[in-house]
Order: C-alpha cells, then sequence, then structure tokens
C-alpha cells in the first residue's frame, strides 16, 4: 500500500512541490555561481575599462571615454614589437616542446611492462607539479650559480669551459623551457596514460598477429586511441596562448635579460599594478584574452573540419 | 626465426624505454638529492662548494638557524594559515556547487556550466580582478587569496562528472528515510566519495601553499608574506652573490640555511604526497568524460 503510493507519487510529479525539493540544490550552487560573478564575469565587464581614462577614485561610471585610444596607444608603443615577439617566442616554443612532451613520457611508460618500475618512475615524475617556481627557480640558481655551482664544476673540470645561465640572455629561453618541462611532464602524462589505459586490449593482440612492431601498434593504435584528448587539450591550451605564466618569468627576470624576458604578462603588472595605470595595462590584458579567444575558435572549427569532435 | 628476431627487436625497445624513463627520474631526483645533503653540511665546506653530495661533518646548524628566525617562523605560520583556510573554502564552494550541477532536473544548469566553462577561456585578467579586489576592500586581507582563488573551474567540473557517475539507488533510500539534500551530501555522497575528496583537496592546498603571486599582488605588509615570498628574498634576490650574502631584509642566509629552506618550503607535500598518488589517476580519468 505505501510502496504504490509512493510510486504514483513518482509517477506523477506535483509541479511545485517538484520545484521546492530542488531548492537545497539551488542553495548550494548559489555561493559558487556568485564567486563565479563577481571574480570571474565583473572583471571581463571591467575591461569596459580599456576604453576609457579609468579613474579608480571616480569608478567606471564616471570616468572619460577615449574610445581606441589607449589601443592607438599600445601599438604605437616603442616596446610593443617586443613584447609581442617575446610573447610569441615563448609560447610558440611552450606549444612545440612543451606540449608534446607529456604524450611522449606517456607513451614511454606506456611500453613499460613492469608494473613495480612503472609505478616508481610515475610517483617520482609527477612530485615536480607540487613543487613551486620559486623552489624550482632556486634550485637552478644553486646547481648553476656562475662560478661555484656544482654543474659549472663538472664542466669546467671536463674542459667545456662554464655557462652563466643566469647572466646571459641566450640561455634564458632554454632554461624557462626546460625548467617548464621538469615540472610539468610527469604530471601532464596522468590524463593521456589513463586513456591509454581504456584502450581495448584486443587490438594490440589483433596488430601483433599481423605482425606489427611497437613502433607501428604505437602508430596505429595508441595514438589514435588518445588523439580526442591530445585535441581537446590543444585548444584549451590556445586559449591561454599568450599566458607565459607571469610567476615563472618574473623569477627569471633580471637587468641583464630584460629585453628578451620582458612579455605581456611582466608590462601588464608593471604599467597597471606598479605604475597604477590601470586603463593602459586593461588593454593589454584584452588584447592576450581576445587572441586566446580567437585562436581557440579558430582551433576548434580546424578541428571539427578534420572529423574530429572539438571543445564545444 | 622471424619470432626470435622480433623479441631481441623488443628486448632492445624495452631496454631503451627503461634507460630514457631511469633518466627522467634521475633528473628529478638529483636536485632534492643535493638539497638534503647539502642542507646537513657545515658553512666552511659549502663556502667552497655551494653544494655536495655527501658532507663530511653533518650538522643541524641551518635548521637551527631558521627555527630562531622570526622572519622564517612568521612566513611558515602565514602560509600554514592561507592553506588551510583557503583549502577549506575552495572545498567547500567546489563541492556545493558540483553537487547542485550534478543534479538532473536542476533548471538553467546547463547555462551555468557553460559559464564556467567559459571563464576557462577568456578572462578578464590581472588588473580588472585587482580593481573588483580593491573595490571589496579585501587588499592587505588573506580574503582577497581565499576568495580570488575560491573555485578552480577545472577542478569544480571534474568533481562534478564524478558525481554524476555515482548510483541513484544511493540516495533514494536516504531520501525516503526523510534525510534533507545538505544532510545526504555529508553523510552518504562524501563518505563514499572520500578518495576523489582527498584528492582535491591536495590540489587545491597544493596551490594555496605556494601562493606567491598573488600574495605580492594583494599584500603590502610584509608581515602577513607567505613562505613563499620569503623564500625569494633569501634565495633570488641576489643570486650574483653566493656564500654571504645581505637581502632585504639585512639577515644573512649561508648556503646550507637556503638548502633548508627550500627543503622545508618542499617538505609537507612531498611527504603528504605519495599516499595519495594512487588516487590521482582514477580522478582524472572521470573529468576525462565529456561532458
Amino acid at each position: 500500500m505505501r510502496k504504490a503510493l509512493a510510486a504514483g507519487a513518482a509517477v506523477r510529479p506535483d509541479k511545485n512541490r517538484w520545484s521546492m525539493s530542488h531548492l537545497p540544490f539551488y542553495l548550494m550552487i548559489l555561493p559558487g555561481l556568485l564567486y563565479f560573478i563577481v571574480f570571474k564575469y565583473v572583471p571581463m565587464f571591467g575591461l569596459v575599462i580599456s576604453f576609457q581614462q579609468y579613474d579608480p577614485f571616480v569608478g567606471i561610471a564616471k570616468s572619460p571615454w577615449v574610445g581606441w585610444d589607449n589601443f592607438h596607444r599600445l601599438f604605437m608603443e616603442q616596446d610593443f614589437p617586443l613584447l609581442l615577439k617575446n610573447t610569441f617566442l615563448f609560447a610558440g616554443l611552450d606549444i612545440l616542446f612543451f606540449f608534446p612532451a607529456p604524450v611522449v613520457l606517456a607513451l614511454l611508460l606506456n611500453e613499460a611492462r613492469l608494473k613495480a618500475f612503472r609505478n616508481f618512475v610515475q610517483t617520482v615524475l609527477y612530485a615536480p607539479h607540487f613543487i613551486s617556481w620559486v623552489v624550482i627557480v632556486s634550485l637552478t640558481i644553486t646547481l648553476f650559480s656562475s662560478q661555484d655551482g656544482m654543474i659549472n664544476q663538472w664542466l669546467s673540470s671536463a674542459g667545456l669551459g662554464t655557462i652563466d645561465l643566469f647572466a646571459s640572455p641566450g640561455w634564458l629561453k632554454p632554461m624557462w623551457l626546460i625548467q617548464n618541462i621538469w615540472q610539468g611532464m610527469g604530471w601532464g602524462s596522468i590524463l593521456y596514460l589513463a586513456t591509454m589505459a581504456s584502450i581495448d586490449p584486443s587490438l594490440y593482440e589483433a596488430a601483433r598477429v599481423d605482425g606489427a612492431g611497437r613502433f607501428r601498434q604505437i602508430w596505429h593504435i595508441t595514438l589514435p586511441g588518445i588523439r580526442y584528448v591530445v585535441v581537446v587539450l590543444f585548444i584549451l591550451r590556445l586559449g591561454s596562448f599568450m599566458d607565459i605564466g607571469f610567476e615563472h618569468i618574473f623569477l627569471l627576470q633580471n637587468p641583464l635579460n630584460f629585453h628578451v624576458s620582458d612579455v605581456f604578462d611582466t608590462f601588464v603588472y608593471r604599467t597597471g599594478i606598479l605604475q597604477r595605470d590601470y586603463s593602459y595595462s586593461a588593454v593589454v590584458g584584452m588584447f592576450k584574452s581576445v587572441v586566446g579567444l580567437v585562436l581557440v575558435m579558430g582551433a576548434n572549427r580546424l578541428a571539427r573540419k578534420f572529423g574530429q569532435e572539438g571543445v564545444y | 626465426m622471424s619470432s626470435t628476431r622480433s623479441t631481441l627487436r623488443d628486448g632492445v625497445f624495452q631496454l631503451a624505454v627503461v634507460i630514457i624513463l631511469l633518466l627522467l627520474t634521475l633528473a628529478v631526483v638529483f636536485p632534492f638529492l643535493l638539497t638534503v645533503t647539502s642542507s646537513f653540511a657545515d658553512s666552511k665546506e659549502l663556502l667552497l662548494k655551494n653544494v655536495v653530495l655527501w658532507p663530511k661533518h653533518w650538522t643541524l646548524d641551518a635548521y637551527k638557524f631558521l627555527l630562531d628566525n622570526d622572519q622564517f617562523v612568521r612566513s611558515f605560520r602565514n602560509a600554514v594559515v592561507i592553506t588551510v583556510v583557503g583549502t577549506a573554502i575552495n572545498m567547500a564552494l567546489s563541492v556545493l556547487m558540483a553537487y547542485g550541477l550534478a543534479q538532473p532536473g536542476v533548471k538553467g544548469r546547463t547555462a551555468v556550466n557553460f559559464m564556467v566553462l567559459f571563464t576557462m577561456l577568456f578572462h578578464g585578467g590581472m588588473i580588472p580582478t585587482y580593481l573588483v579586489v580593491n573595490k571589496l576592500g579585501l587588499i592587505d586581507s588573506y580574503w582577497s587569496i581565499w576568495l580570488v582563488g575560491a573555485i578552480a573551474p577545472f577542478n569544480m567540473i571534474v568533481i562534478r562528472s564524478f558525481f554524476q557517475t555515482l548510483p541513484k539507488e544511493l540516495k533514494e533510500s536516504a531520501r525516503i528515510d526523510g534525510c534533507g539534500e545538505f544532510k545526504i551530501l555529508w553523510r552518504i555522497v562524501l563518505p563514499v566519495s572520500m578518495s576523489m575528496m582527498v584528492t582535491f583537496a591536495l590540489f587545491y592546498a597544493v596551490a594555496n601553499w605556494n601562493t606567491y603571486f598573488q600574495a605580492i599582488l594583494y599584500l603590502n605588509d610584509s608581515d602577513s608574506y607567505p613562505l613563499q615570498v620569503f623564500m625569494r628574498q633569501v634565495l633570488i634576490v641576489n643570486p650574483s652573490e653566493l656564500g654571504l650574502d645581505v637581502t632585504d631584509s639585512g639577515y644573512t642566509y649561508t648556503p646550507a640555511v637556503r638548502h633548508a629552506v627550500i627543503l622545508l618550503a618542499a617538505l609537507p607535500l612531498l611527504v603528504v604526497y605519495p599516499f595519495m598518488q594512487k588516487h590521482f589517476s582514477k580522478g582524472m580519468m572521470v573529468g576525462s568524460v565529456k561532458g
């Protein structure tokens, strides 16, 4: 009897009661929603100060509108070509070398047969993800400091001369890239490994029967198996194409390498926070975000054109 | 005959894989090993070499120095406060939102989901966010750090996907018993999601512990700086003068102290992390399910 009643209630839900019963869920979503509105969407609309001569004392409502003046000023800025060049060089290196690194590592780990060995390597290689840039840059300084660093002592005793990693601008980009890979390669491989684990093992068996070696199995089975994840992560990465990672580059920056290490991120910090030229630096932020958005939409379209599912 | 050749080829391939992986492992372990051993060396030995693989005399001087250093102790305590409170806020907001959005039949959840996803592709950037924080009067307060990073969109989405995979029957029985939705979440859903919760609490804790940029952006009072900012002053400000140098604060830090700082800053995370590693791939797998 009671069972029947309960079943009846489930079949014929009362419209009002139904939405009331969802009230707790709306209450749960509310704080998070407020967070996204206040700290993500308000700043997004705050980008209108790019078109103003923003004055913090009178606020957005009363600051004078200046149209495209700030954009004009940015593109005419003496340092603009340099900032653009540096930013694109770092971003390009990152996509060319850092992005594929976790894929390669995942392939290697996937091929390693001894499970205990694999687990050990994974545990060690994930660890740098938990290390801050301050620590990573410090470790590099200790190992490579000009005269007395251990690496330089080895190099000079081997008759190879010494390298001055922090004083010579030429070493900045390789150092930055290697530190990126050192920190992020292991962590980045997790998702690929998890995807590889879900590939049907019978595919490999069939390939072996057909006489395919390890490389051909990787090429024809493993890589196609993770293709979707690679494409999605690549598209998402393009969204932050111009985000070089302020913290890391800021820590590596010094007067000697300034002309190759100054990127939009550090420029925004300098003009916006240190010189309080809010409108001008907001323009730079907007420029960065728009470039990212355009790249994402372009890449997504391209992916769909080639028969891949995109991000959206 | 062709099969012996292919086993040989497989063997060579396997060996190459193992060697490359070992080299990579060494590249990660070696700097830390040096840091650990060097932090126990005495300053005379380090003055000549900067780092040593095996100190001649083991000493705890560097650690004693740090524990007596007010700035270090204060910044360490600040980092603990930022991490503990921050992670609690992160988890509360992320789990509540994820659980609410995981319920079928909640109106507007597609719109909210899109809203969250969009922030991963487009954002206002450093300056407009700074202006909001300033307007809310949060400058020089830890609330700036806690609130600006309250929810990581990616983490929230993964937690939501996980909640969506839980069987409905789990909640039905509790609902018939008259439990409220909050109680169901607390008493039934969270206990069965423990490994997930632990994983994400760790992710958030790491981000909070490593906070550097937001601290220099939003905090002006050096007494409230967390460990990472203190470390920058000790370790990076003046890299050209190793040995004994005078930093901003006027203190002198020997190389052994530098190594000890690095170690103490990395230690809390490196100690808890191996115990949680097995959960990561499981957790991340749920997130890779599109949705």
